[in-house]
């Protein structure tokens, strides 16, 4: 017999695992470096919420859970901070975004 | 419930090694760079998980906070490091 905190943890983790799952196969097909950011920044940052907060409701009400919940709060401030810095350099660095049209054909790389 | 973090765990893991082929053959070092912040903050779960499985998950968040900590200084550092502009040896500012 499965309580219901476990319940709630299988739901939330495979959720966040598909999630990542989604970002990765961003990383590996979107065509350009800004479109890419994307799938780093937002998908990973969700799915990693997700299987961090379940893994909290199946630890309880304990010090651990505290030190999981400032784990979420830490990765939401930096993985965007990050993310940014890097396109933010990308940018100085004159890396040009990728249109869909015929004059801008050899910024597609 | 062991059994489902361990079969989770082994997900993640495939899932990590996805954007390996980006840092393998991307084109620019940005590419690089953004895939090696993404495995860095995958892992960070991977690491929960793995103490879940080991039952000692009140020394394995204690890894976790500082591998977030070091992966977080070291993407801005470099992302730092590779937008600043080029020097010739012998020439300051």
């Amino acid at each position: 017999m499965i309580d219901i905190q476990s319940i709630i943890t299988i739901i939330l983790v495979v959720l966040g695992i598909i999630f990542m799952a989604a970002g990765s196969i961003g990383m590996l097909r979107l065509p350009d470096f800004y479109s890419r950011t994307h799938a780093v920044s937002m998908s990973d940052m969700l799915g990693i919420i997700f299987v961090i907060f379940g893994l909290v409701i199946y630890e309880g009400f304990t010090q651990s859970s505290a030190k999981l919940i400032l784990v979420i709060f830490f990765i939401a401030l930096a993985n965007p901070v990050g993310t940014h810095a890097l396109a933010r350099a990308a940018l100085k660095k004159g890396i040009n975004p990728f249109f869909n049209d015929k004059e801008n054909e050899e910024s597609e790389t | 419930m062991d059994q489902f973090f361990l079969y989770s765990a082994v997900a993640l893991t495939i899932i990590i090694a996805i954007p390996v082929v980006r840092v393998v053959k991307g084109p620019t070092v940005f590419d690089r760079l953004l895939a090696t912040n993404a495995i860095a903050t995958k892992t960070i779960v991977l690491i929960c998980l793995i103490g879940y499985i080991f039952n000692r998950i009140d020394m394995f968040i204690d890894i976790t906070l500082a591998y977030a900590i070091l992966g977080f200084i070291g993407s801005l550092v470099i992302a730092k490091y590779v937008s600043s502009p080029r020097l010739k040896r012998g020439e300051h500012d």
